[in-house]
């Protein structure tokens, strides 16, 4: 019987219409993408309620890792022109005769990742080639009373960008000791108002708190 | 066309390739676009972190010469919370008045249950919590006239929250210290918990030496230095 003799069909799949959905999505991923800047340290945020989203810009981040460590982040402001990070390390150069070539300058503004190095490694830390030698000199910045350099930044940074606001970022076993330190250096520069970065808690629990 | 096809390869008689069907084959482009989208999915911000927001209390640097004096508040409605170690929360309610003899510490926890510091606070603030609920639940019913728009919506609903917790006058003041082992998860969550209570009056202060001994006796450690 000729009829039912199938037709000799070639395995092969069209692949257009799922190019055509693969193309859609990945215009949409890469025009909404905007880059997660990494960590220097593993921190786990604590969990909160709060439903406000982190400011984009005008944000001065102070990162507290487990061990105690103490990173610094801020941003260019709301125009990328206004080159923010630029002016502050300048001036921190000049606080701590450190002299910063354009270049440099240049490189620090890029980087959109904490920092927690100390101005008189912060030379080596911009010209260091990779992320292991990065990793070694990120020792935390100095908050003695004697070297007080994370006040310094915040001084600057609030010279600089008059608009900026003070998050803090902690690792929730962070010892306290630490997270007071830094409030009171907060304090001395009179910002008392802080915005606590945390993780939204599951909605299902906070539903149960509401409750009550 | 088929037949003319079937007919060119007879007479060629070798391979089958010469069908000559333009068709690109697309597998390659996507193996390489998955891989793009897994990229960008992986590394896109989808969730951007939360904020809490806390003012804290202003140093008196010169008291002198600013004439400045610290706010004088209720003793009976103050409650002492400490946070100590093992996420355990001591406090007591009012002020120490003799040093040599303190109130006694009582423990709660951060859970919800009878022992935690929720039940305790949610007991002392209930007036305020009660209005501040009926508000969200009229707001939710559709019986307040809310604006329309999302942002403006917030703000008002923000607003409204702010105005009855400034008002009242029967809710506990909540002075929330730190023991130096309290890790600074403690000190989110006692946050957290203040604005799921509900509490209007609520700020974090140092903690003085009495109070770090009264912990220390707590726990049964031998104070190592009263003295300051």
């Amino acid at each position: 019987m000729p009829k039912i003799k199938l037709p000799h069909k070639s395995p092969h799949i069209d692949m257009t219409p799922m190019v055509d959905l693969f193309s859609l999505l990945l215009i949409f991923f890469v025009l909404t993408a905007t880059f997660r800047p990494q960590d220097p340290a593993p921190v786990d945020a604590p969990f909160s309620v709060s439903e406000k989203p982190t400011p984009d810009f005008n944000n001065m981040t102070v990162l507290l890792a487990k061990d105690g460590r103490i990173f610094f982040n801020i941003d260019n402001g709301p125009d990328t022109l206004l080159k923010y990070r630029n002016k502050i390390l300048a001036e921190m150069g000049k606080q701590y005769n450190v002299e910063f070539t354009p270049e440099e300058l240049r490189k620090f503004e890029k980087m959109t990742s904490s920092f927690g190095v100390p101005i008189e490694k912060m030379k080596e830390y911009l010209n260091a080639k990779n992320s292991k030698e990065k990793d070694a000199l990120q020792t935390g910045i100095p908050i003695d009373s004697l070297d007080n350099q994370l006040a310094s930044w915040i001084l600057y940074s609030r010279q600089v960008n008059s608009n900026v606001q003070a998050s803090i970022k902690g690792d929730g076993k962070t010892e306290f000791p630490v997270v007071k330190k830094v409030l009171d250096i907060f304090g001395e520069k009179n910002v008392y108002r802080f915005n606590l970065i945390t993780n939204l808690e599951a909605i299902k629990e906070t539903e149960g708190k509401t409750q009550q | 066309m088929a037949e003319i096809v079937a007919q060119e390869k007879h007479e060629g008689g070798k391979k089958k390739a010469t069908k000559g069907v333009a068709r690109v084959d697309m597998t390659p482009m996507v193996d390489l676009m998955c891989l793009l989208i897994t990229f960008f999915m992986l590394t896109t911000a989808f969730s951007k972190p939360k904020i809490m927001e806390i003012v804290l209390p202003e140093k008196l640097k010169d008291k002198d010469k600013d004439k400045q004096e610290a706010p004088r508040i209720a003793k009976s409605r103050t409650i002492n919370l400490i946070l100590g170690p093992q996420n355990k929360i001591y406090w007591y309610p009012g002020l120490v008045e003799d040093p040599k003899n303190p109130p006694p510490l009582q423990v709660a926890d951060f859970s919800d249950k009878p022992t935690g510091i929720r039940q305790l606070l949610l007991e002392r603030n209930k007036a305020l919590f009660i209005k501040i609920k009926q508000f969200q639940d009229s707001v939710i019913a559709g019986k307040k006239i809310i604006p329309r728009d999302s942002i403006s919506r917030e703000i008002f609903i923000a607003n409204e929250i702010r105005k009855k917790k400034t008002s009242d006058d029967t809710g506990p003041i909540v002075l929330i210290k730190a023991y130096k082992t309290a890790n600074y998860g403690n000190f989110v969550d006692i946050l957290d918990e203040m604005s799921i209570i509900g509490i209007a009056r609520y700020t974090f202060v140092d903690i003085n030496w009495i109070e770090e001994r009264m912990v220390e006796t707590t726990l049964g450690i031998t104070p190592a230095s009263p003295q300051k």
